[in-house]
Formats: C-alpha cells, structure tokens, sequence
C-alpha cells in the first residue's frame, strides 16, 4: 500500500470511530460511566479525556505485544495491562485535579471493566500493528469523550441552568432538577439514542427512494 | 456510616440506592439480557452469586494489602480475583447442572466485566465498610441486581405484544423504561440513601 493510501485508510478508521461507529450512541457501549459521571459538562470531559487515554495506551501495547500473549490466557493478560494504565490514570487525576477525582470518586477504577476498552483492544489491537491500533483507539476515544460532552452539557443544562459551571439563563431560570438525578440520564441518553436512530432511518429511507 | 445496621445496608441497597437504576451499574447485563424472563432470572442468581464471592475474597484482600501498604495494586487484585470466581463459578455450575450452564453461555464469562461486581468490591473498600456490613452490601447489591432485571424483563415483554412507531424499537426504548423505572426507585428515597 502507497503511503497516501494508508494515510487515507487512518483517517477512515479515526472517523469510524467518532461518527459511524460512535461508541455511545451507535453501538450502545460503556454505558455506565456514560451515564453515572455525566451530571455536568466538566465532569463527562475528565471522564472521556481519562477513558481516552486508557485506550490509547493499552490498545497501543497490546499492539505490540500481540505477538507474545498466548491465545489461552489472553484475556486476563489484557485486563491486567488495562488496569494498569487505569490505576495510573487514578493516580494522575488524584494529582492533577482532586475536585475531579472527588467527582468521578470510584468510576475512575470503574473504567477497568468498560466494554470499549476491552472490545477494541480483543476486536481490534490484538489483530493489527500498533500505529493502526493506535489510530483507531484514538477514533473511539474522541467519539467517547464527544457522546459524553453531548450527554454532560445536556444535562447539566436543563438541570442547573448552566454550563461548565457559568450561569446561563440568569436568577429567575427554575431548574429541572430530575436531569441532574439519576432517570434524567437515562432519559437524555434515550433521547439521544432517539434521534440518532431516527437519522439513520431518514438516511435509509432516502437511498431507498 | 457506623449508624446504620446491617439491615439498613441491605434494604438501602436494594431499594434506594438501588445498583442498576441509582448508581448506574451494571448497564451492560441490564440492558442486553433483559429482553426475556427466562434469561434474565439466572443471570440475575449468577450475577449476585459472584458478587457475594467476590465481595468477600476482595474484603481478605483488601485487609492483606493494607497490611503490607500495597494499596496500589488493589484494582490489579480485585480484578483478577473476581475473574477467577467467574471461572469458578463457571466450572461448579457445569458440573452441577449442565442444563443451565448451557442456558446462560456466553453471558456466563461476561460477568467479569459487569461493573456491578467490580462496584460492589470497589464501594465497600470505599466506604470502610466491616466484614458483616461487606456481606449485607454485596447481598443487597445481588439482589437489587436481579430484582432491577426481572422488573425491566417484565415490563419489556409486555411491550412486545404493542404497536410502537418503528423508530423507537431497541436500546432507546429501554432506556426510556428504565428512566421510568428509576423514578419511580426515587420514590423510595425516604428510606435513606447510601453516602
């Protein structure tokens, strides 16, 4: 393959990942941290950038090691490697940002057992060379941490009349407090769900006429 | 925390701070193996069997790890711990009754990744926690659990048998049903809620 095509093919598989195939609202995966830390936009950017960086990094080294992992135990070595890299990430934000961590409290750990990072690097990394895997772990992440934003920001802003934080509707906005609860994400991401479903049905309709 | 009595663990647990419709755990099982009553019982047994297990297996360790300040690896341990009872689990269960194992297949192994074993491990560390509290947390956490999927089964087969537009079909409507169902667990708020 030329140089270009394979440049063309990258940037296919990084777009997968955010558009077509986009973790939260296509394929309906990882749901709990999508739903549990999403109360506010600041809080779903800290959890998509940390999922992100945990994919990356164990999609990029399983890559390399794909070679040494006997078939038998693969699994186990692969949770071992993600929980690394998520205890690190535990570790970094505790450092960085203790509001955030206080936040996220124990669905930084949590991110071990999301069904993306597992997915892609059994579906994905363990079958291709590490700058593809790397590409599309970096596809999905963005899409991750984009269907969070989406759920976040929505959220926050019925709920609290805000976002990141700044007032947006002034003193006499009464919030709408059941967003910022728990069915209120349940209800936000369905609705999401919703009108993604309904744009893939227009799509279809439309290349049927 | 050191107020409330086991009983208060279990039924807060259950009910209030109930793990699926709450605290968001356990989405995965929840939403894929909810179509049918008849999957979704065993799954449920299953499901709170590891937990029970792993609850206490990660409390013993939990105890050595903290002896010897090795608090870091506790993801590490836990996950390995709870993938071992799923394996264990696995093995009994073939064993014992063939019929089910067979049943359940594939759903069996993804327990492991179900976020509401490796919770219930991770919160009861969190909140500190004693041996007897851990057992009516993790057996709340159980049955809340099963109780969260056998409603939602429920109410999806119900919805089988109605006329509704075809755009709503699938995960969408589900989470629709289980924001209703959530609300309606709010209700039981007044009970007390977990901190």
């Amino acid at each position: 393959m030329s140089s270009q095509a394979l440049q063309a093919s990258n940037m296919e598989q990084l777009l997968e990942g955010i558009w077509k195939q986009n973790p939260v609202f296509v394929m309906a995966l990882g749901m709990c941290p999508a739903l549990a830390v999403t109360v506010s936009a600041f809080n779903a950017l800290g959890m998509g950038l940390a999922t992100t960086f945990v994919l990356i990094c164990s999609c990029t080294l399983i890559s390399m090691l794909r070679r040494f992992i006997p078939k038998e135990v693969r699994i186990a070595t692969y949770i071992v490697i993600i929980a690394t890299f998520v205890t690190l990430v535990d570790y970094i934000i505790q450092a960085v940002s203790l509001a955030l961590y206080e936040a996220l409290g124990a669905f930084i750990q949590l991110i071990v057992v999301n069904c993306i990072i597992l997915g892609r690097v059994e579906s994905h990394a363990a079958k291709n060379p590490p700058l593809s895997a790397l590409v599309n772990a970096l596809g999905m992440g963005i899409g991750f941490t984009i269907g969070l934003f989406a759920l976040g920001s929505v959220r926050e802003i019925l709920g609290a009349g805000k976002l990141f934080g700044l007032s947006l509707f002034g003193d006499h906005f009464q919030p709408w407090v059941v967003m910022v609860l728990p069915p209120g994400g349940f209800f936000v991401l369905g609705l999401w769900l919703l009108f993604f479903a309904w744009l893939a049905k227009r799509k279809e309709a439309r290349h049927g006429a | 925390m050191e107020h409330e009595t086991l009983g208060q663990i279990f039924i807060i647990t259950v009910l209030s701070s109930n793990l699926v419709l709450a605290m968001f755990l356990g989405l995965c099982p929840f939403l894929g193996v909810s179509s049918k009553l008849e999957t979704a019982v065993p799954m449920g047994i299953a499901t709170s069997f590891v937990m029970l297990v792993a609850s206490l297996c990660s409390f013993a360790l939990n105890e050595l790890l903290t002896r010897f300040d090795l608090e870091f690896l506790r993801l590490i341990a836990y996950i390995a711990v709870i993938a071992s009872a799923v394996q264990l689990v696995e093995m009994v269960m073939k064993k014992v009754s063939p019929a089910l194992f067979r049943a359940l297949g594939i759903f069996l192994p993804l327990i492991t990744t179900n976020c509401a074993v490796l919770g219930i491990a991770l919160f009861q560390t969190a909140r500190g926690y004693d041996f007897a509290q851990s057992v009516a947390f993790s057996l709340g956490g159980g049955v809340g659990f099963s109780l969260a999927l056998i409603l939602m089964a429920g109410v999806r087969e119900r919805l089988n048998l109605s006329n509704l537009p075809s755009v709503m079909h699938g995960t969408a409507l589900s989470l629709m049903l289980a924001g209703l169902l959530s609300l309606a667990f709010m209700g039981f708020g007044g009970i007390g809620v977990a901190r």
